[in-house]
């Protein structure tokens, strides 16, 4: 059980680099250092960090990064992993750090590559849940109902389950995280560290500007997520899932706060009705069924 | 002692790599290079090259592997054709606007539609302004020749580019001919020790560096006349690493261009590829019925040989390239580039298309192509549109 103390004080993602106020990708690039230092290679491809490391010659990053086309993260790392294993240095850890876009829609083909092929990475998705860097344009990943710049209605499908998809590749680790709970981010990445193969954490990442609530209520927007069950914090580890976190505790649907308390604080569901918010309700009650049902079946599994 | 094998083209193509001991390898299948990979795959399982291979699903994700592993600091290789390379482009450009140094073999293959697997140029063509440096092979002992030298090209200091080597579809890829191979300790004192070069922006985690973050336009032109002068650069390398490989193999390769029967010439054929064989058996015809007729190969298409060719052309009349390519609404694209470099040049030059799709160019197709241009040199005649030889009109709608 790591805590608060037990993360080094060193820097390594640097002040002043370009994100925008309450930024979680900005939030999460420092538990990602906090988790591993700096002794590792980041990979990014097109997104919201991009632009945020900061523009030539400077960067906010002190660990080497490798900046890399839209859809080509996934496969970018895993030569570079290729390229360390042959070098014997795979104790260095190869991290993609790539948005719901490069993630669910155009990384997807060459990230199911590299979990087939077990290549030797760790694949972060930070999850806004919209492409945030071309201006709020709806992804896979965007939620049933969510007003954005090509849904000026609110979406009409629900959010693709990447994670599930993960796990259905039979990797050693699928794990989700947010970023209001950082010691649980913090643990599943060490965690992912110390496996081989490839490791995928699904990270949600509340955007200010993208959902369109305050700067200041990125973490509170982040919790409430958690605490309605809207997302859900598990890892499924050799094929055994487990809630972790705060998520442990709502398996019982009554400790689950309705989810119209997490959608009030985001204008990017205003829009939306009473029907479509129970059925909203309803999709993710239905997949904490799964939840339920992955549980018992990881009963006895090791 | 060089060992003499007989090899289809891409047999020859894995061999170079082998020899050249690639490290990382990541490669997608497609006719008709599958078996330049599927031979890499055995030797790296039978343990007769020591490498890495990363069998991925897409050639853009084979590229994205090689850029990676390339700024990681190894030695990287892949192979496509065609829609792969089509497939590949972005990360194609990544790779070359990045500097990252490899080597691609492409067997060059037409586009579609309609299907095709026979051999066109546009594939390898429509990436000549990326950054790569391109060979085209006319034979396979040339495929292997160019693979070998195209590492100690890339890996100079004063490049830095990648290296794209091309040869036809089938008329090289899958044909068996002699094959001479230089000795392993030979190209290991040729190329510096695999994975060795010290690169300022190689991916350490002791010396940590970002690349490709966003630069402003105060920057970014800078970046790019940088790729210019590498490409420069690339001139003089590749003819020093052509004149070095010499020494281990007996085959000097001492410029960009080649050329056949040029030095009394008045007119001269150019061409790329495989199709240099029967362009020079044709320039033999035409000299036996007393025609002062040369034939150009150009090598290396980028760097562009300029110079070699205004020094070649300077004192002919006309000369006639023959594109397996069209660039559509204007012509050959070799054609061209041709005429671009011999501005000032009081040389005519006629464009030429032929082959497209595969179609043989047979010697008497050249023989035809060299009695046209012989006939505008002698008449005076100006530069007509695009020839399209061998084109059965009687077909057409």
């Amino acid at each position: 059980m790591v805590t608060v103390r037990d993360l080094p004080l060193e820097e390594y993602w640097l002040p002043g680099n370009a994100s925008c106020p309450g930024c979680p990708a900005s939030l999460g690039l420092r538990m990602l250092t906090k988790a591993l230092g700096n002794r590792f290679i980041l990979v990014v491809p097109a997104c919201c960090s991009t632009i945020i490391q900061g523009p030539y010659p400077k960067t906010a990053a002190n660990f080497p990064i490798l900046n890399i086309a839209f859809a080509a993260s996934a496969a970018a790392a895993a030569g570079v992993a290729g390229a360390l294993e042959f070098q014997g240095k795979s104790d260095i850890p190869v991290v993609v750090w790539a948005g719901d876009g490069g993630t669910a829609d155009i990384g997807i083909q060459a990230l199911s590559g590299v979990a087939e092929r077990g290549d030797n990475i760790i694949y972060i998705c930070y999850d806004n849940e919209a492409y945030m860097n071309t201006g709020i344009q709806r992804s896979g990943a965007t939620p049933y109902g969510a007003w954005t710049t090509t849904t000026w209605t609110g979406k009409k499908e629900f959010k693709k389950d990447v994670p599930m998809i993960m796990a259905a590749h039979n990797i050693p680790y699928v794990a989700t995280a947010c970023v209001s709970y950082p010691i649980d981010f913090v643990q599943k990445i060490q965690k992912a560290s110390k496996m081989k193969g490839t490791k995928y954490i699904h990270l949600l990442a509340p955007c200010p500007p993208g959902w369109r609530f305050p700067s200041s209520k990125t973490i509170e927007v982040g919790r409430l997520a958690v605490q309605t069950g809207t997302w859900v914090l598990f890892e499924i580890e050799y094929g055994v899932f487990k809630l972790t976190g705060p998520s442990r505790a709502l398996i019982d649907k009554s400790k689950r706060k309705p989810i119209r308390e997490y959608l009030k604080l985001q204008d990017r569901f205003a829009r939306m009705s009473d029907e479509d918010v129970e059925k909203l309700q309803k999709f993710i009650d239905s997949q904490w069924e799964h939840y339920k049902l992955l549980m018992e079946t990881s009963k006895g599994m090791k | 002692m060089a060992v003499g094998k007989v090899l289809t083209g891409n047999y020859a193509v894995a061999e170079a790599v082998r020899l050249s001991r690639a490290q990382v390898i990541s490669a997608y299948p497609i006719t008709p290079q599958t078996t330049i990979i599927e031979r890499l795959a055995r030797f790296v399982e039978t343990g007769q090259l020591k490498a890495k291979f990363v069998r991925v699903e897409s050639e853009h994700s084979a590229m994205a592997a090689c850029i990676g592993a390339s700024a990681a600091g190894a030695r990287v290789f892949t192979a496509t054709s065609s829609h792969g390379l089509l497939y590949m482009s972005e990360m194609v450009w990544w790779a070359g606007m990045g500097r990252y140094p490899m080597v691609m073999a492409v067997v060059t293959r037409a586009i579609a539609p309609p299907w095709s697997i026979w051999s066109e140029h546009n594939d390898a063509l429509a990436h000549r302004d990326c950054g790569w440096i391109i060979y085209f092979a006319e034979d396979n002992q040339e495929a292997l020749d160019y693979v070998i030298q195209a590492y100690r090209v890339t890996e100079d200091e004063r490049v830095l580019q990648p290296v794209m080597v091309t040869l036809d579809a089938f008329i090289l890829s899958h044909t068996y001919a002699p094959v001479f191979m230089p000795e392993q300790s030979d190209v290991d004192s040729y190329l510096p020790p695999p994975g060795s070069r010290k690169l300022p922006y190689r991916l350490d985690v002791d010396n940590p560096v970002t690349h490709g973050n966003l630069m402003y336009p105060d920057r970014l032109m800078e970046f790019r006349y940088q790729i210019q002068r590498a490409m420069n650069n690339a001139k003089q390398v590749i003819v020093e690493a052509g004149r070095k490989y010499g020494r281990i193999s007996g085959r000097y390769y001492e410029s960009l261009i080649e050329t056949y029967k040029c030095s009394d010439a008045n007119t001269a054929i150019i061409s790329i590829g495989s199709s240099a064989g029967d362009a020079k058996d044709a320039v033999d015809f035409l000299r036996n019925e007393g025609y002062k007729i040369g034939f150009i190969k150009l090598r290396v298409i980028r760097p562009f040989p300029v110079e070699e060719l205004r020094e070649i052309c300077s004192g002919m009349k006309v000369v006639g390239v023959v594109d397996r390519n069209v660039s559509y609404g204007l012509g050959g694209i070799i054609h061209g580039e041709v005429k671009t470099s011999l501005k000032g040049v009081k040389t005519t030059v006629q464009s030429f298309i032929a082959g497209l799709g595969g179609r043989d160019i047979r010697v008497e197709d050249f023989i035809q192509v060299g009695k046209t241009i012989c006939e505008m040199a002698d008449k005076g005649l100006e530069e007509q549109p695009p020839i399209w030889v061998n084109l059965k009109r009687e077909v057409i709608p």
